[in-house]
């Protein structure tokens, strides 16, 4: 087990900056995840901690002792490939020896262990199986068990799931968190899934463009991003542009020009991000936070609008209201029934709470 | 530590060009400037010799091999084409048989094939003579000889290029492709000339392009049957047999270059359009034939196929059956029996060109097995600077005719030189192993890339992520899964290096004279029956090499073609 920092890190390829400057600290034991849209650099930065690529510039660091240059088999990390990357002309048990072979275990000792990492994820009958002969989710057991047996420092998984049925996946979210909390082992995982991110990670780094936006726990990222890219890019979100107009000690009150309207905003780290003087602004607020009530509502921040749209999607209901014609807000509600379906053409009150609301600057490009 | 993967790649890459410029390049280089000596100065006299007035007969052999290779194609093309549309469109009883003989004939060794036919059709020959007797004629009504029997010969041999390519590029063509065709309206003609025919363009091309640079290569056809025909594979061979090696050499620069310019644009037509893979995995369709009368007829086409190309093997098979003596002035053999077979096991002076054969082709075998291992993961799976030059180098042996391959042998190794280790090779055991390896790297190295590219470049990650160095990881994990390409290449490499004649005929000794040599002396003594024997060896290790490849390693092997 050993804590990944990873300092002022840069990966070019030729021309292009794969990974921009990034500084990460991952805790012992932690399950940490890699968070963005394709070709954000999660792979390459994964890759230059499993040592086969080698930062531009910075330095990787395990448990402070310098990787930047130890090649790929002396780092001790146990990474699962997207394709998973097994020997095909190897059994189930040859795969998952290899590792102990490399380290010289002797053979009662390798069956041994070989035979307790195929208990756990559940592969016991397949030991003399070759490895073609499995199904895809067995094959990914293998690959997890192949990297979980050399009782690695850190285990790296790359997408690990995205081969994968829906069905299939979700059983192995849960059986890859099972296993590491069993073997408790520092865990860096890759995905562009946000569910998978925010219902599996400790902590998650979302990136963008090779550089890393937010670092912070699944509920911290939901609720705390800090600029529209996280903001948008996990879970849904109405944003709407709007400047500064007064700050007192408890709210701050805001401008937005399409509504034509002042917003109160309560004046704590959870509602306004930390922004400059100069940076453009957005309020994001969350669909489930947006009220909506065909009688009136007092208080501020009510606007008035009209149902344009009605989605049903099983467990809750999506609304759309038009503000006014550059301004259509999204709300979310619990399924309670077809009585407290709206219907389209209703007139309606929209409260954004001044609680709820997060003001957060524009990404910088 | 970005130097400890440059410095793998460097002491990978330092054997390979030390083989490749001692064995490939420096050879050629020391034919090109032998080709510009006249008496030990350096001069066009050569050239001019070649191209100019008073030499016709290198440039009447320079014109004929051009147009005989032209034929060849259309010849080959003739055949190929149409029978791997019927075997691959038409489903009708036999029809699997008939298509896994459709390429037989890529088990005769030239050498072993040419004389087949010989035997066959030519003027003593036994189906000329059968059609005489049978119809009472008081001539035979024709045989193959000269010209005729070149091009004969080389449709045979050659036209498995046109079969191969045509039959899996039509296995390639996405069936809807046609089927849309004729919802539209088109008949199947239409359909065959407006949409299967483009598709099929591409490896027609190559095919051709193939064809055209192996019957420029070709020499053992010329050499049994040409009589006075001349040929340019065969005037290197006179010339060098004469003496005259500058003149060999400036015929084998000519010849080379040709065989080159092919190359160059074959590699460029390749480049400019290939849609051969664009839809891949997508199996044939076959029009069951239900017309009784349409079905019996393509039956009949099968077996009459079937007979045309295993005549000349059940002729050699025959032939190897009659012994010394059994068939001289007699229109047809007169005694059958085991005795050339025996002699092989019991004669030493017979059985030694069979153990040389072995020996030298295990040697060559070995040899590229190595080099073809090392030369592609390098070439696939390293980064390096001047990789395309390599992949140039690697492919020269493949463009050279074997002839000219034989002459640069000859024209390095006749003297000392460092890569030799400071002896004299040519008349010497090793040349000729020498040359075999040379021949066939680029098969072993084909066949290599073929396998190491379809390898996930994360394979070899995962093991050095488990802590394999990287010997341990080429050992344990990139050799085995590589192996059965590797394997199909060397045994093919194997087969070919036993039925080796051009390279063998220029630099073979008493000492280590190979098979195909042997063959030459029998027949030259007439003794048919013996050289049939060592020709159906031949044969036999042929089949069986291709009968372990296919069982074992599921591999085809003639794909290494
Ligand atoms: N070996 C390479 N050579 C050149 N460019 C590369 C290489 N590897 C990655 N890149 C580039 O670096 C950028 C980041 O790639 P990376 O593979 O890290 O993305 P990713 O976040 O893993 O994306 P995905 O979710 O699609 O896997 C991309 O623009 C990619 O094109
Ligand atoms: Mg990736």
């Amino acid at each position: 087990m050993s804590t990944v920092n990873l300092s002022t890190i840069t990966k070019q390829f030729g021309s292009v900056t794969a990974v921009k400057e990034l500084n990460l600290l991952i805790n012992e034991g932690e399950f940490f995840t890699f968070l963005g849209p394709s070709g954000c650099g999660k792979t390459t930065t994964l890759r230059m901690i499993a040592g086969f690529y080698y930062p531009t510039k910075g330095k990787v660091l395990f448990n402070d002792k310098d990787m930047t240059t130890i090649p790929p088999e002396k780092r001790n990390t146990g990474m699962v490939f997207q394709n998973y990357a097994l020997f095909p002309h190897m059994t189930v048990f040859e795969n998952v020896a290899f590792g102990l072979k490399v380290r010289k275990l002797n053979r009662s000792e390798t069956k041994k262990r070989v035979e307790d990492v195929l208990q756990k994820v559940r592969l016991e009958q397949y030991i003399e199986r070759q490895v073609s002969q499995l199904s895809g989710g067995q094959q990914q057991r293998v690959a997890l068990a192949r990297a979980l047996v050399i009782e690695p420092d850190i285990l790296l998984l790359d997408e690990p799931l995205s081969n994968l049925d829906a069905r299939l996946r979700d059983e192995m979210r849960n059986e890859i968190l099972r296993l590491q909390r069993d073997y408790g082992i520092t865990t860096i995982y890759v995905t562009h899934d946000q569910v998978e991110a925010l219902t599996m990670s400790d902590r998650i780094a979302v990136f963008n463009m090779g550089v890393c936006q937010q670092v912070g726990t699944p509920t911290e990222i939901y609720n705390e991003p800090v600029n529209d890219f996280v903001a948008e890019f996990i879970g849904e979100t109405n944003l709407l542009p709007v400047t500064i107009e007064e700050e007192t000690e408890k709210e701050k009150v805001y401008r937005n020009n399409d509504l034509d309207t002042s917003i109160h905003v309560n004046n704590s780290k959870v509602n306004i991000a930390f922004y400059q003087e100069s940076d453009e602004l957005l309020m994001s607020i969350r669909p489930e936070a947006v009220q909506i009530s065909k009688e009136d509502i007092s208080g501020e921040n009510v606007l008035k609008g009209e149902v344009i749209l009605v989605q049903f999607t099983g467990a809750s209901v999506h609304t759309y209201v038009r503000l006014n014609n550059e301004v259509t807000i999204r709300t979310t509600d619990l399924n309670e029934g077809p009585s407290t379906y709206l219907t389209e053409g209703t007139k309606v009150n929209v409260r954004l709470p001044a609680n709820q609301i997060r003001v957060i600057p524009k990404a910088r490009k | 530590m970005l130097n400890a993967e440059k410095r793998k790649t460097i002491l990978l890459l330092i054997p390979i060009i030390v083989v490749l410029i001692g064995y490939v390049l420096y050879p050629s280089i020391e034919t090109s400037i032998e080709s510009f000596k006249k008496d030990g100065v350096f001069t066009f006299e050569n050239y001019n010799d070649f191209f100019g007035e008073k030499a016709e007969a290198n440039l009447e052999a320079l014109w004929n091999s051009v147009w005989i290779s032209l034929l060849s194609v259309f010849f080959s093309a003739l055949i190929g084409i149409p029978l791997a549309y019927i075997f691959n469109r038409y489903d009708f009883p036999g029809r699997k048989f008939f298509s896994s003989i459709a390429i037989m004939p890529i088990v005769l060794p030239s050498l072993v094939g040419v004389m087949a036919f010989m035997y066959l059709y030519g003027e003593a020959g036994l189906v000329p003579n059968i059609i005489k007797d049978l119809f009472h004629l008081s001539e035979v009504p024709f045989s193959i000889g000269g010209i005729s029997g070149i091009l004969i010969v080389h449709a045979y041999t050659m036209y498995p290029y046109f079969y191969m390519t045509t039959s899996s590029a039509l296995n390639n063509i996405d069936p809807s492709l046609e089927e849309s065709a004729y919802n539209l309206g088109a008949n199947r003609f239409l359909v065959f000339w407006k949409v299967t025919f483009p598709l099929l363009t591409p490896g027609l091309v190559a095919a051709s392009l193939l064809v055209f640079m192996v019957s420029m290569a070709s020499f053992s056809a010329p050499f049994l049957l040409a009589g006075g025909f001349r040929v340019l594979s065969l005037q290197i061979y006179f010339s060098k047999i004469n003496g005259d090696l500058e003149m060999a050499a400036t015929q084998s620069v000519v010849l080379t270059a040709v065989s080159i310019s092919f190359l160059l644009f074959m590699r460029w037509y390749q480049n400019r359009r290939d849609y051969r893979m664009a839809s891949k995995g997508i199996g044939a369709h076959r029009s069951e034939v239900s017309n009784p009368v349409l079905k019996w007829f393509m039956v009949v086409i099968g077996i009459l196929a079937m007979i045309v190309l295993l005549l000349p093997h059940a002729t050699l098979l025959i032939l190897s059956l009659v012994p010394e003596g059994g068939w001289t002035w007699q229109t047809y053999p007169q005694a059958f029996n085991l005795e050339n077979y025996r002699l092989l096991f019991e004669n030493p002076n017979i059985w030694d060109p069979v153990r040389n054969s072995l020996i030298m082709a295990s040697v060559a075998s070995l040899g590229v097995f190595v080099f073809g291992i090392i030369t592609s993961y390098a070439l696939v799976k390293r980064k390096f600077f001047g990789k395309n030059l390599l992949d140039i180098l690697v492919m020269i042996p493949w463009v050279l005719p074997a002839t000219v391959v034989g002459m640069n042998m000859v024209l390095a190794f006749n003297e000392p030189s460092i890569f030799s280790f400071g002896k004299v090779l040519v008349g010497t055991f090793w040349i000729l192993p020498l040359a075999y390896f040379v021949r066939f790297i680029p098969l072993v190295v084909r066949s290599t890339t073929a396998v190491l590219e379809q390898m996930d470049d994360s394979i070899e990650e995962a093991a050095q992520n488990l802590g394999a160095k990287w010997f341990y990881t080429f050992r344990r994990v990139v050799i085995p899964i590589i192996l059965p390409g590797v394997l199909s290449g060397t045994l093919l490499a194997f087969v070919q290096a036993v039925g080796e004649f051009p390279t063998s005929v220029l630099l073979y000794t008493l000492g280590n004279r190979p098979i195909s040599i042997e063959i030459m002396n029998q027949l030259r003594m007439f003794n048919m029956g013996q050289a049939a024997a060592y020709g159906m060896i031949q044969v036999g290790l042929i089949a069986i090499v291709m009968i372990i490849s296919n069982k074992f390693f599921k591999v085809k092997t003639e794909n290494a073609l």
